[in-house]
């Protein structure tokens, strides 16, 4: 009997799961498979259910692959796919430099003073986010807070609104806690007795951080990483207010592709696509942790 | 007197040619002097001095809190004494930080690294010392043959047993060959048979080596074994420093004698000092009190006589008139095997412990719950404390 009710208790995950994602990744994968049509909704093959068997052999004759085969054929695909990984990478890379100092800093404290630094990390979280990245075209703009500040003291404006430089800011400012809190949660964890040992054994402050610290520290860095990388590349409203036209990155095409040229088996097809390029790492991740784990 | 005392009862026989403490043309290689170190409102340590030697192996012994720790911490390089000099070979080495010191320590938790292998972390200390690549595998090689490790250089510290990383915790520490080593509670984490082989292998590895060791333990037994000399502290102080055998034979007080080891003490008021020895009046022991030796007391002085439970006596029928003999009852019997321990209650209810080898296997009228019992003991049996 116990185990029959726990046999209930993984039913309703597995149905959640189900019914907001396998489903809506389903009709997704469908969609990349069908041909634009001058129709509402815009696209062919309909499955005909009134027709019965022969509906729906009707219907998976009319799949193909065709927007899938388009997408390397148009360069904006091409140059958006490599500029939203490139653009991502960056700001992964900004990312580690500036979170990974931050998270240690806050590992150093007490415990009631980490406390407090958390909450500081989490706090601009309860500010709505596009009031935030507004506040961000204010700072950026030509005449804006940054510029009449650099104006003040002397130097030259810089064009960073409409600009990748802007975006990647952009993302940096918004991703920061997913980069720290994992870094945070691994090297609050670390055995402090480990760094004494190692100093201890000949090892300055510097050598003990760089042979002890940073080495056990790297499950928070992949963790990091990939919690910011994977949702930066598919990033819209960031490039969208911050990047201007000039910046193609894919979750704009995406956007583009569905709403201006209601091409929706194009839109699901770049989909798709992303989320099989970021299988990739996401696969490697989980099976480093599953050998930490053992 | 506590020299004499060593030779009479033939302790430390085995070791009796080493003792540069005894020696006053010997240098010392560690010194404390006056040092003191405070956290917050509590004293750790107050002005302590100590002496250790060169290949000795010496143990801070003490109860939780009483700043043996702290000591530790402080000639490792971890705390900074807020008064007072840490000598190492006459170089004060008080404000050096730890990776500039030649003292590696043994952590009572190990603190092996995790990401590496063993080999790696016997090898950690050589690689900051930036010795050749072959030097340090050759150096490895002879560590893990020393700790009976061969075969296991590959293994991450999670794959071992808790004996073999402490043995892996022990040859990172003396791979880089330190002046001292600092063992934290060493075997504290291991149960009580492989804690019993290991501290003979401590013992002999310290020899081989040649190495100055220093142990820190809360374990009276475990000091007693491993140490050449041990030192009682309390309260951050050091109480007493000898050899073993002298501390437990002759302690400094009732502290000392209560800590190391069981003991019984039987407080006196001194009456007069004579031929046979010193006699006092005792409440609870009707024909007096006798102690063989001990201070200059002055007469109405109130003092404690120290006995150990192996060196009294127990008596089925009453035994001749005289001092230190006293009635009582049974209360407790603990049979340990080798060794039975008695519980006895004298009519004052003050309870009294006294300890039997089992020297045969059967006896003819064994002592058991609520007999009446005598209880008796030698005059040179009795240490005189006035603390």
């Amino acid at each position: 009997m116990k185990r029959g009710r726990t046999w209930l208790a993984a039913i309703p995950p597995y149905l959640w799961l189900a019914l907001f994602f396998a489903l809506p990744f389903l009709l997704v994968a469908k969609l990349s498979l069908s041909d634009t049509a001058l129709a509402i909704p815009p696209y062919a093959p309909r499955l005909d259910w009134s027709r019965g068997v022969a509906g729906v052999m009707a219907f998976v004759r009319g799949l193909d692959l065709e927007a899938y085969a388009r997408l390397p054929q148009d360069r904006i695909y091409v140059s958006a796919y490599a500029s939203s990984l490139r653009i991502a990478a960056l700001a992964t890379a900004v990312l580690l430099v500036l979170g990974y100092p931050i998270a240690y800093g806050m590992s150093r404290f007490g415990p009631a003073a980490r406390q407090a630094l958390v909450m500081a990390v989490i706090l601009p979280f309860w500010t709505s986010f596009l009031i935030r990245i507004y506040a961000w075209i204010a700072i950026l703009k030509p005449a804006g807070l940054l510029n009449s500040l650099l104006a003040q003291v002397g130097l030259p404006p810089l064009q960073l609104l409409n600009s990748e430089a802007g975006v990647i800011i952009g993302l940096v400012y918004a991703y920061l806690p997913f980069m720290v809190l994992p870094l945070y949660a691994v090297l609050e964890k670390q055995d402090e007795s480990l760094l004494e040992a190692a100093q201890d054994l000949g090892a300055t402050r510097a050598g003990a951080f760089w042979q002890v610290t940073f080495p056990l520290s790297l499950r928070g860095v992949a963790a990091g990483a990939l919690l910011c990388f994977i949702p930066m590349v598919g990033e819209f409203v960031i490039p969208d207010l911050l990047g201007g036209s000039e910046t193609l990155m894919l979750g704009r095409t995406v956007w583009t592709e569905f709403f201006a040229n209601r091409d929706w088996p194009a839109a699901s097809a770049v989909a798709i696509v992303l989320l099989a390029t970021l299988l990739a790492p996401i696969l490697l991740f989980q099976r480093q942790q599953a050998k930490v784990l053992r | 007197m506590s020299a004499a005392l060593n030779e009479r009862r033939g302790v430390g026989a085995a070791r009796s040619t080493f003792a540069p403490w005894e020696d006053p043309a010997a240098r010392p290689l560690v010194s404390f002097q006056g040092v003191s170190k405070r956290f917050g409102d509590h004293q750790a340590v107050r002005g302590l001095s100590l002496d250790i030697y060169e290949r000795e192996f010496f143990a801070l012994l003490g109860p939780s809190g009483c700043g043996k720790t702290t000591l530790m911490r402080m000639l490792a390089g971890f705390e900074a004494p807020d008064e007072g000099q840490i000598l190492l070979e006459g170089r004060d080495i008080a404000r050096l930080p730890p990776h500039a010191r030649p003292v590696h320590m043994m952590f009572q938790s190990y603190a092996l690294f995790p990401h590496l292998s063993v080999a790696q972390n016997i090898a950690f200390g050589l690689k900051q010392q930036r010795l050749p690549k072959a030097e340090i595998a050759a150096r490895v090689e002879e560590m893990l043959a020393l700790v009976r490790l061969e075969g296991l250089q590959r293994r991450k510290p999670h794959e071992l047993s808790g004996g073999q990383r402490q043995r892996v915790a022990l040859a990172r520490a003396i791979a880089p060959r330190p002046r001292i080593l600092l063992l934290d509670e060493p075997l504290a984490a291991l149960d009580r048979r492989l804690r019993e082989e290991t501290q003979f292998e401590l013992m002999n590895l310290q020899h081989e080596l040649g190495v100055t060791f220093m142990i820190v333990t809360h374990d009276q037994e475990e000091a007693m074994v491993v140490a050449d000399r041990l030192a009682v502290m309390r309260e951050g102080e050091v109480v007493q420093v000898g050899r073993p055998a002298q501390v437990y034979e002759a302690p400094a007080d009732r502290y000392v004698a209560g800590f190391l080891g069981d003991v019984n003490l039987f407080e006196g008021r001194m009456e007069a000092q004579g031929a046979e020895g010193l006699r006092f009046a005792s409440a609870e022991v009707p024909g007096g009190l006798l102690a063989a030796e001990g201070p200059q007391l002055a007469p109405g002085a109130s003092a404690w006589l120290a006995v150990r439970p192996e060196k009294m006596g127990l008596h089925q029928e009453p035994p001749p008139e005289g001092a230190n003999r006293m009635a009582g009852e049974v209360h407790d019997i603990g049979y340990l095997g080798d060794w039975t321990t008695y519980v006895v209650e004298l009519s004052s209810g003050r309870r009294v412990k006294v300890a039997r080898a089992n020297a045969s296997r059967q006896v003819e009228r064994p002592v058991s719950w609520g007999d009446k019992v005598w209880l008796s003991f030698a005059p040179d049996s009795a240490v005189v404390l006035v603390r």
